[in-house]
């Protein structure tokens, strides 16, 4: 079953500005999948028209099957959205924007009072209930978003970059809430810039870029393809300069400190040779940057050389 | 989907709005209108005499409480949907299967009920100063809704229209007021000069004033069932043109 189905999506603004030049994309139910884009790519153009919130000039979306112009509202039932910005009514208490969320989707009051202290629970705001929203902090706020998204219960959770400007302990607790949801059967479609993050949550991935995507892959296949890695290591002696080291590209960022790029082709065990050869002891090592950042930057510069094919049934935009 | 509870939802979300903020929303009209019957009732209002056999006081009531109801069923829509907007926590209803003829009764309902609450509130305040009558209380309950529904849905329209805090006050500061004031609320058509009589039969709100004044007291300027069908053809339009404006977006979606 496909949790999201986007058939040749375009998107044109009044100011000519294409925003999608015609994207396919699949997303299977129970899917945690990450979007990802440069700013001004389109993935929030197409966050907007999955939910409505910007209307596509052509194309066709379907959610769950159902067809989001021929059956409108039973595809946004099963949708839940966390946008990138706070827009919720912020005079209104914590515990009335979920219930009122509720209401929209049509929720019998006593249902929705119980899925809203659920939800409430679920991100440590229930103490929070009565406050008035503008009162919270930046996290707090985000927190209300993800529980009014998910009082209905969707089938399709759209977070668009929710962990953006919250500090580290609230975004990883974040992490575990969204890895639970996803757990207990919810789909999930991410958007984020920290590709950690996406890294870590997501099985499945896109990345948008100039309204197109240029790939739609499995993680573990995108990340195979990463064919040079980057360590920081510390050393045991001081060094006077750079050693040479064959094969790989080494940088001394200090006394002690060498920035190595090691093609997968020669590996760590012959690295560690040459380091041996070359008589410098190695106290620490680690891995410089994120993987799927290095892979992010070479598909938006088109500088890697080749592509793999996708798997079976996942379409190429 | 159960739009009933959609719709109770926005509504009672409206009417929480407007009595939670009652000293700007309530309590305004209530103050404005005092001062009215005592000026232009009391002090003025002794040394005019009688129109169309009615006391000057017996005959601006009517006027008054209805020119309230306009500018408040209009007000109420026009701030909280551009509000709804202007914080894009409209995005929560466009989100939701609601559908647009929801979203429109629920944000109109809510005028109305501000509406008719500051009409029944500078009713009971003018009640200090007259003895209120009404002669035919369906007519003069079905104006006042009828005028509330047809003054909340201008405002909607104002609302998805506007893009600026000044879009919204324009209309009721340089169109409603004018023609409410000019809409016979302190004057008989009678009393105006020559070609004035002719032109102020172009004002709509003219025959809402009267139509109420005729429910009130049974005196009025212009045909009843012509006022009725005026409200009413106005009430479809308006209607429908919001109802075309939210199936496109206008104003609300890229």
């Amino acid at each position: 079953m496909k949790a999201l189905s986007i058939s040749n999506l375009k998107k044109t603004y009044k100011n000519g500005f294409e925003a999608l030049k015609g994207i396919d994309l699949e997303v299977e139910a129970g899917d945690f999948f990450a979007l990802l884009g440069p700013n001004g790519a389109g993935k929030s153009t197409a966050i907007g028209i999955i939910s409505s919130l910007v209307t596509a000039s052509s194309g066709s979306v379907s959610i769950f099957g159902h067809d989001l112009v021929k059956e409108r509202e039973r595809a946004k039932s099963c949708i839940g959205l966390v946008p990138q910005e706070i827009n919720f009514n912020q005079f209104d208490t914590v515990q009335g924007i979920v219930l009122n969320q509720a209401g929209y989707y049509g929720m019998p009051s006593k249902l929705a009072l119980e899925r809203t202290e659920l939800c409430l629970k679920q991100m440590d705001l229930w103490d929070k209930r009565n406050t008035i929203s503008r009162r919270l902090s930046g996290g707090m706020k985000r927190r209300v978003m993800i529980a009014r998204a998910m009082v209905h219960a969707p089938k399709l959770l759209i977070l668009d970059e929710p962990t953006a400007g919250v500090d580290i302990e609230i975004r990883r607790s974040m992490w575990k809430l969204m890895k639970e949801v996803n757990q207990q059967g919810t789909t999930i479609i991410l958007t984020t810039h920290y590709l950690e993050e996406a890294e870590s949550l997501c099985r499945n991935i896109a990345i948008i870029d100039q309204g197109k995507i240029v790939e739609n892959s499995d993680m573990a296949s995108l990340l195979a393809r990463l064919n040079v890695d980057h360590f920081m290591l510390d050393l045991a002696e001081p060094l006077a300069a750079a050693p040479a080291l064959e094969g790989c590209h080494v940088e001394r960022i200090s006394d002690k400190v060498l920035d190595v790029s090691v093609p997968k082709a020669i590996g760590l065990n012959q690295l560690f040779s040459q380091l041996t050869a070359n008589n410098i002891k190695v106290l620490s090592l680690k891995n410089k940057s994120n993987r799927l950042e290095q892979l992010f930057m070479d598909l938006i510069d088109s500088k890697l050389p080749q592509k793999i094919p996708s798997p079976p049934g996942r379409g190429l935009g | 989907m159960n739009n009933t509870i959609a719709l109770k939802t926005i509504v009672k979300k409206e009417v929480t709005r407007f009595l939670r903020i009652w000293p700007q929303t309530l309590l305004p009209p209530a103050i404005t209108t005092a001062l009215y019957f005592l000026i232009f009732g009391k002090l003025i209002g002794n040394r005019i005499g009688t129109i169309s056999g009615a006391t000057y006081m017996d005959y601006i009531v009517p006027g008054i409480i209805l020119m309230s109801v306009i500018s408040h069923s209009y007000s109420n829509v026009v701030s909280s949907f551009y509000s709804t907007k202007f914080q894009r926590n409209i995005e929560e209803l466009l989100v939701a299967p609601v559908p647009n003829w929801v979203i429109l009764s629920g944000y109109v309902s809510g005028g109305i009920c501000r509406g008719l609450l500051v009409g029944v509130v500078v009713a009971l305040i003018s009640m200090l100063f007259a003895d209120i009558v009404v002669l035919h209380p369906a007519i003069t309950i079905a104006v006042a809704i009828l005028t509330a529904t047809l003054f909340s849905l201008a405002g909607f329209i104002n609302a998805v229209l506007a893009e600026s805090f000044d879009d919204i006050s324009i209309i009721p500061n340089f169109v409603l007021t004018p023609l409410s004031y000019l809409g016979g609320v302190f004057y008989s058509v009678d009393m105006l000069p020559g070609v004035w009589q002719t032109l102020i039969m172009g004002n709509p709100i003219m025959y809402m004033i009267n139509a109420f004044r005729y429910g009130m007291i049974e005196v009025t300027d212009v045909d009843i069932q012509l006022a009725l069908m005026m409200i009413v053809g106005f009430i479809v339009l308006l209607a429908g043109f919001s109802l075309v404006m939210l199936h496109k977006g206008t104003g609300i979606k890229n």
